[in-house]
């Protein structure tokens, strides 16, 4: 651990197991205490024709995002090589396919972002960890294809799986290259300590609806019965959360 | 055979004079919450008009119900699976809340406020969604009366099936009232439509409920049901919808919307059905056959081989009696003059509606028909297409011969009790109806004279397990007042309801339970009756 300042440490060692952690532990507590407010909370009642737009593009452009994540980052550059893939041809289709991507996300991001803000119907049911989601969101977004457009498409590319990924990877194997990570153009250094905090708040935030995507019902049985069964009733105030008050805000 | 039993509600249209006290205690018991403002599980409509959400009947506008595919499958009209899962992010069909209508308020304050002056202090309107000042522009009830009709209700869908130009000026206008709660189909589509799962057919009772912790907000039952009968509380982001009252029905008492119905309209009893036909019934070819083929699913309880049957599945035996005694099991399937509301949608709906005489009756005094004479009447109701039409577009897929028969009967009855009170010939068969003169006693009483218990026949659930933990939390506070609001789906919450239900009212004395002959334990659950098993009685 030669030459590691404390900053360092706490950015490139800390930070991210106190976010992994928190992103653990939090869904457990939130899935165990609070099923009620586990849900989409889709505004689509109060405005559909920007979300008919935003919406499905995010989502999908999200999906190819999370792709590309995985592709750079989690799958190690020898690899790639040993399959014959030279690192001309992965940035060449990183940066075409993340271009994609990035286009689909900015302006899906937009229109909701805009719908959010604007449409006073839809502000109006937005909560503070909303907004909380919403602005780091933003930031990773912005930042994440500022790299991808600016450095990988436009610019002269930088080979971010020679350091961020080796950095992210060893995170997972207790081993992490902050040396690696710290030499890293600051956009990257910015773009993965935000999405640190956005892995943070997740737990916390209506973002936890991404693991319900219910894949199951392609093979469930069209009727749903359910009997009547007499369950043991909580103990007061330990029952989660239910409806709210009459009149209280959240 | 697969027997199950059905909680079914029945309306007698001729009753309803549009008060809306229904709606109004529904209200107040289900959806006076934030997120539900705009939610009513019980609205009464003024028809012909275009209902709430706007034109929620027409199914190539909304998509929802089932269809058959080519081959004669039933599927979800909402399109596949698959495409539900790829339209997640945005469903195609989900009505805006304009269409059932922004919720206002006023601000009151004002009027208490404003300044010493010379005018009259008013107030505007304000929506609950924005705090903003708006213009109302569409209700649960914003067609009261026909109210707009004659710009308005020429797009019921229908008036559009009909062949003839319904005539929509105030003087030849006809109207009745529609009051419309959950139908909790034998066949639901938003059950098939939930795409986790939430949704679930009750198996005792057959009452449809969202599980509010497994609900993630998709919003595909909303579309998904053809009667817009599941909203979308827009606070917590998840499905509610009418409950049949289920805390009520469970300790044999009528839902709210009945016991405060002052016309006293509707009757609740059980239906034994084979839920073994109930897939094949909903993909009869025809959907002008839909009625008769639904009809085709229920089982007479008083035939000892399906009280047999229902004995060897567990069905408790006093359901079993209260299936024999049941208000609705006679009026659907036994004189036949209910009918279900839209059978085209083959959702297999259970709420059925008797059609309203009166506005044929009336429509036929006017053309010069005497009410009195039977015989004219029937030959009126023959004439009067026009009412008659719609009502079969409401109520049995557009074929006259039902809702025909039905006000037959009706008219029937009618005419038989006038020459019995006034001791004159009766100069019509009840058998050229289908009628018996018992037929025509029976029906006069529960149409008439039913008492309250003879309008709600409604089992108590046997809560025998429930009671015993309740009997160890009664007393610990767990009171709905601390909760924030009425507890709905969810298994812990369906033993809940029972327990807060009583809570509120009364603790139960623990020591008031005895065991009956077939060894279970029985609990005294509620403290306005005897036994656990009796009907509330002496309210009627």
């Amino acid at each position: 651990m030669n030459g590691i300042t404390v900053p360092q440490l706490v950015l490139w060692v800390i930070l991210p197991y106190i976010a992994i952690a928190t992103f653990v532990i939090g869904h457990i507590w939130r899935y165990r205490y609070d099923q009620f407010g586990w849900t989409s909370r889709s505004t689509q009642l109060q405005e559909k024709k920007l979300l008919k737009w935003g919406s499905p593009l995010f989502h999908y452009a999200t999906f190819g995002a999370i792709a590309g994540h995985v592709i750079g980052i989690l799958i190690p550059e020898s690899w790639t090589n040993a399959v014959g893939i030279p690192e001309s041809v992965y940035h060449w289709f990183s940066a075409a396919a993340g271009t994609a991507a990035a286009i689909g996300v900015i302006v899906g991001v937009a229109v909701l972002a805009i719908r959010r803000v604007f449409v006073t119907r839809v502000r109006a049911t937005t909560s503070p960890v909303d907004w909380l989601a919403l602005i780091l969101l933003a930031i990773v977004i912005i930042l994440g294809i500022s790299e991808t457009v600016g450095v990988n498409l436009l610019g002269g590319g930088y080979d971010y799986r020679q350091s961020v990924a080796l950095w992210f990877r060893g995170l997972f194997v207790g081993n992490p290259d902050v040396a690696a990570i710290a030499k890293a153009p600051l956009l990257y250094q910015v773009h993965a300590t935000a999405a640190w905090a956005v892995i943070m708040v997740w737990p916390f935030s209506r973002l936890v609806h991404a693991w319900s995507y219910p894949l199951w019902y392609m093979w469930r049985p069209f009727l749903v019965y359910r009997s009547r069964v007499a369950a043991q009733p909580n103990e007061p105030g330990t029952s989660g959360r239910r409806w709210r008050r009459i009149g209280a805000r959240y | 055979m697969r027997i199950m039993a059905q909680m079914t509600m029945v309306m007698n249209l001729d009753k309803c004079i549009g008060c809306h006290t229904c709606s109004v205690a529904c209200k107040q018991t289900w959806t006076n919450r934030p997120g539900t403002e705009y939610v009513y599980f019980n609205n009464v409509e003024t028809k012909p008009g275009i209902g709430y959400p706007t034109r929620y009947e027409d199914q190539e506008q909304w998509h929802g119900g089932w269809e058959l595919d080519k081959k004669g499958r039933l599927k979800l009209k909402g399109g596949t699976r698959l495409k539900r899962l790829l339209s997640i992010f945005y469903n195609p069909d989900l009505p805006t809340i304009d269409q059932y209508h922004d919720p206002f308020t006023f601000d009151y304050a004002k009027l208490i406020t404003a300044p010493p002056g010379t005018k009259a202090p008013s107030v505007s309107a304000r929506s609950a969604l924005t705090g903003r000042e708006m213009v109302p522009q569409w209700g649960a009830n914003w067609e009261d009366d026909l109210a707009g009709a004659p710009n308005r209700a020429v797009n019921d869908p229908n008036l559009v099936a009909m062949s003839e130009k319904v005539k929509l000026d105030f003087e030849s206008v006809f109207m009745f009232y529609l009051p419309r709660i959950c139908e909790h189909c034998l066949n639901p589509s938003c059950v098939a439509s939930c795409p986790s799962g939430a949704m679930y057919k009750r198996v005792e009772d057959g009452i449809v409920l969202v599980d509010q912790d497994r609900c993630r907000g998709w919003r595909f039952c909303v579309s998904g049901c053809p009667y817009k009968k599941v909203y979308f509380n827009h606070r917590t982001g998840k499905a509610e919808k009418c409950t049949l009252c289920f805390p009520r029905i469970e300790d044999g008492l009528p839902t709210i919307c009945s016991e405060s119905c002052p016309g006293r309209l509707r009757y609740l009893g059980l239906v034994l059905y084979d839920a073994d036909k109930v897939a094949q019934a909903a993909a009869t070819a025809d959907p002008q056959e839909l009625y008769e083929a639904q009809l085709g699913t229920f089982l007479d309880p008083d035939d000892p081989e399906v009280a047999e049957q229902a004995d060897l599945e567990g069905i408790p035996r006093d359901w079993i009696r209260a299936a024999r005694r049941s208000p609705t099991h006679a009026l659907i399937a036994k004189y036949k003059v209910a009918l279900p509301l839209h059978p085209e949608f083959r959702t297999m709906p259970m709420v059925w509606y008797i059609p309203p005489l009166s506005p044929v009756t009336d429509a036929a005094a006017e053309a010069g028909y005497d009410e009195s004479d039977p015989d004219s009447i029937f030959a009126s109701i023959d004439a009067l297409r026009i009412p008659m039409e719609y009502l079969a577009n409401l109520l049995s897929a557009g074929r006259i011969e039902p809702v025909r028969d039905s006000l037959r009967r009706l008219a029937t009855v009618r005419a038989a009790m006038r020459s019995h009170q006034l001791g004159t010939k009766l100069n019509l068969n009840p058998a050229e109806v289908g009628l018996t003169a018992e037929g025509v006693d029976e029906l006069f009483r529960l149409l008439a004279i039913a008492r309250y218990e003879d309008r709600y026949v409604i089992p108590p659930a046997h809560a025998e397990d429930a009671g015993r933990l309740l009997a160890q939390h009664s007393l610990s506070g767990c009171a709905l007042e601390s909760e924030g609001g009425p507890g709905m789906g969810g298994e812990d919450h369906i033993a809940q309801g029972v327990s807060r239900f009583h809570v509120q009212a009364k603790a139960p004395d623990v020591a008031s339970s005895f065991r009956d002959d077939r060894g279970r334990l029985h609990f005294q659950l509620s403290p306005n009756n005897g036994s656990g098993f009796s009907t509330a009685g002496g309210l009627a």
